[in-house]
């Protein structure tokens, strides 16, 4: 065995890399390089040095979105781990306890299937969908509601100050079914004697929820928190199909892969674009690792 | 004519995808490493989005095919086409379809052509499909360079990839030998088409070949059972606006969410009114404060104001065929557009609902344009490849498309009326395409275009943008020009942009 260990290895390892040169490496590597250049889709691409990056400091739009990944980041795993967490909790643990085990309110299996149905859908489907919801006259599912109780519309997508919370509104709406799902395996996970001590204490929900569950489900937050990160540094489709205006009004909810469809297919700017892939890169990169390095805690063994 | 970019991506997060299973599967123990692993592989997956991939770059020999098919020049044959030479067709499968080119042109190619053999090929984005053939030196022959993914004409003309169509232009037409190809088009076609090249010189490299008349549309019947007239000048449109806002119908909208160009297409339309074409010709060319000009600020004022006093706040969050159907719906009065319109909204339009155009109406009594004045240009934009095998068997093929069997062809395949006037000659076109096409008869010569949205993208989009503001009432007049004229500026000193000037 220890002999042909290395063919071994090299056999399994070579198509894997192979590929991933290919269709990963390889179109990473030509982004890099297309962001030194002015290519705008045909003939030879044009050196420009760090021109394009430079462009991006002064641009507005690229700045506006950079601003919009800031908000995302802290508010859509904020709001979206809180959420999850109340609805794991109670779906698990908040029913009380039932013949010495933990159970979740009445119903929590109902809910635990509905919860998820968001997670199932595509997400231009659900931007589609959100259209209807969010309509601003009278057939839209919320304003068709408002304005037959006679009260004036509400402009969601509209209102430059709402419009980037509508938008999030979506991505939680969306998110939370996947982690009431991960939160719920972690909680299952949570040896019920601990339970059963804190309650013989005298722990209430609440105490439990906060002294108990949390920070054994510390592991899970984080990788949550990461996931919901990345996910912030997305939102495309959700921002290209349901804005208006495509990221706006005017670039109230633009984000930067947005920006650079934009800049790439619209304006045929494709070194520009890349420059900016290049910086959405970096940013992405450096979220990662801070995240993995801030959120580094003593984990409870149990 | 879709406003939006293209919608069909949804990619779905990593994080769903290479999550969902993993929790119930793996035991405690391990299941948060893999966690953790996997969520730094999605981190790795996720920037890709920014990247962008295609081997588009990856270079093959510049120069073309050198070596380009030639044939005899004869009376059949002005051009001199090889006979034999293949020809490769390439169609944007859009609003007009691929039918007219597989129906029509190419089979009076064939005729005239029959040892020929043309390759055919249909897509909906142009520029995927063709750049890396651009890149590789083996471009088609022949392009319809159009739809949301086109390729960008001043990218191809600092290229050199565009033929030089003058030699078609002069050469006998099909059905009259004794006029030239270019005598045979409504006057402005071959000018539409023409890009200024690097050493400074003008060529036409581009036909555009579906006429296109731009202006306010409304419902015949509505109208008529009203006893409403179109009107002509500003205080009769307003006027009627009064009326109809009375009845609880919303005069005046167009749709925010993705066509606010139809709508800086009626300000910049009233402006060439009130101070000529040359105040378009200025924006076209980028001169300095070409948007402060004082008719168009004036343009921008007056409809600003009807934005407000007539408009519905809710449109901007709304697509166009939303507000087409609202039209169609009678609950819109007003709604500007191109003649596109009809054809496009044919299956949601209720039976006698007689789409009508009327002209942009006077602004005042001193405008410099009279009231019929309009906008209309050639749309769908064709070019034959420079540096294709068979170049002169492309402009052959236009030939073919601008003879009268060809435009008469595609009127009827398409509906719509063609850049040759004796292709739609005595054709029955449906209420709306009559209409334009009698308000395109009667401007005679006061026809103005702008070009400024072809040629600098951003441009358009910072007037879409700008637009949306002024009419729903977050920016004035003078915020509206100043910030475009910012953009315009900004283009203009930007060296990686080919300009143009007409």
């Amino acid at each position: 065995m220890r002999q042909g260990k290395y063919p071994f290895v090299i056999g399994f390892l070579a198509l894997p890399v192979l590929l991933y040169s290919v269709f990963v490496i390889a179109p990473y590597a030509q982004a890099f390089q297309l962001a030194m250049t002015s290519w705008r889709g045909v003939g030879t691409p044009k050196w420009v040095g760090f021109d394009n990056f430079r462009r991006l400091f002064e641009d507005e739009a690229f700045w506006k979105a950079v601003q919009h990944h800031g908000i995302l980041l802290l508010a859509l795993p904020l709001i979206t781990i809180a959420i999850a967490l109340y609805f794991a909790f109670m779906l698990n643990v908040g029913g009380g306890s039932r013949g010495g085990e933990r159970v979740g309110v009445r119903g929590s299996g109902f809910y635990r299937v509905v919860f998820f149905f968001p997670q199932v859908l595509a997400v231009a489907i659900i931007a589609v969908l959100f259209q209807m919801v969010y309509r601003p006259n009278e057939s839209g599912l919320i304003n068709g509601v408002l304005m037959k109780l006679g009260l004036d519309p509400v402009f969601f997508l509209i209102r430059p100050n709402l419009a980037l919370w509508s938008i999030i509104g979506v991505l939680v709406w969306q998110a939370v079914g996947f982690y009431v799902v991960l939160f719920s395996a972690g909680m299952a996970s949570i040896p019920t004697e601990i339970y059963e001590a804190a309650e013989m204490d005298g722990a209430s929900r609440v105490v439990l929820f906060f002294r108990v569950t949390l920070p054994l489900l510390w592991d899970t937050l984080q990788v949550a928190w990461v996931y919901l990160g990345i996910a912030a540094f997305d939102c495309f489709a959700i921002v290209a199909v349901l804005s208006v205006d495509s990221g706006g009004p005017d670039g109230a909810t633009t984000v930067l892969a947005v920006e650079i469809y934009r800049n790439a297919f619209v304006y045929s700017r494709y070194g520009y674009a890349s420059a900016m892939g290049v910086a959405l890169f970096f940013l992405t990169i450096t979220f990662a690792a801070l995240t993995l390095r801030v959120s580094k805690r003593e984990s409870v063994e149990y | 004519m879709s406003a939006s970019p293209d919608h069909t991506s949804d990619r779905v997060d990593s994080s769903a995808t290479t999550g969902a299973g993993l929790p119930a599967v793996l035991g405690a123990a391990n299941r948060r490493t893999v966690l953790r692993r996997a969520a730094a592989a999605g981190l790795l997956a996720t920037p890709a989005a920014g990247l962008l991939s295609a081997c588009a770059t990856s270079g093959g020999d510049d120069e073309g095919n050198t070596d380009q098919d030639t044939g005899t020049k004869s009376a059949t044959n002005p051009l001199g086409v090889k006979e034999d030479a293949a020809l490769e067709i390439i169609i944007f499968n859009g609003g007009y379809g691929e039918k007219y080119a597989t129906d029509v042109h190419e089979k009076l190619y064939q005729t005239a052509f029959p040892k020929a053999q043309i390759k055919h090929q249909a897509t909906q984005a142009v520029s995927t499909v063709l750049q890396p053939r651009f890149a590789g030196g083996d471009p088609p022959e022949f392009v319809n360079n159009s739809g949301e993914k086109f390729l960008d004409f001043g990218a191809l003309v600092a290229d050199g990839q565009m033929q030089d169509l003058t030699e078609l232009w002069d050469a006998p037409s099909v059905d009259d030998p004794s006029k030239k190809v270019r005598d045979t088009l409504i006057p402005g076609v071959v000018e539409q088409g023409m890009f200024s090249t690097a050493d400074g010189s003008r060529k036409p490299y581009v036909l555009y070949y579906v006429s296109t008349v731009y202006g306010i549309w409304y419902s015949g019947k509505l109208f008529k059972d009203n006893g409403w007239t179109a009107p002509t000048t500003w205080e009769q449109f307003t006027a009627l606006c009064e009326k109809i806002k009375a009845k609880g119908i919303t005069p005046f909208g167009y749709a925010g969410a993705n066509a606010a160009y139809y709508q800086w297409n009626v300000i910049l339309t009233q402006a060439a009114k009130v101070g000529g074409p040359d105040v378009l010709k200025n924006i076209d060319n980028l001169e300095a404060d070409a948007w402060k000009a004082e008719p168009v600020i004036q343009a921008a004022k007056a409809w600003a104001e009807i934005g407000a006093k007539y408009g519905d706040k809710s449109f901007e969050g709304l697509k166009h065929t939303d507000v087409q159907l609202r039209q169609n719906q009678n609950k819109l009065a007003f709604y500007p557009s191109g003649d596109w319109l009809e054809n496009e909204q044919k299956k949601d339009t209720p039976a006698g609902f007689e789409y009508q155009l009327m002209a942009v109406p006077s602004l005042t009594a001193s405008d410099k344009l009279p009231a019929g004045a309009i906008r209309a240009a050639g749309g769908e934009g064709y070019f034959v490849s420079a540096k294709s095998k068979n170049p002169r068997g492309g402009m052959e093929y236009m030939r073919q498309m601008l003879s009268k069997a060809g435009a008469r062809g595609f009127t009827e395949t398409v509906g719509a009326a063609t850049v040759v006037p004796a292709g739609s000659e005595g054709y029955q076109f449906p209420p709306g395409v009559a209409s334009s096409q009698a308000a395109l008869k009667a401007a005679g010569a006061n026809v103005f275009n702008m070009m400024f949205d072809n040629w600098y993208k951003e441009l358009d989009t910072e007037a879409r943008t700008a637009t949306n503001e002024l009419m729903f009432g977050r920016a004035s007049a003078e915020q509206w020009a100043e910030r475009i004229q910012k953009r315009a500026d900004a283009i203009k000193s930007d060296s990686s942009v080919a300009k143009f000037k007409r």
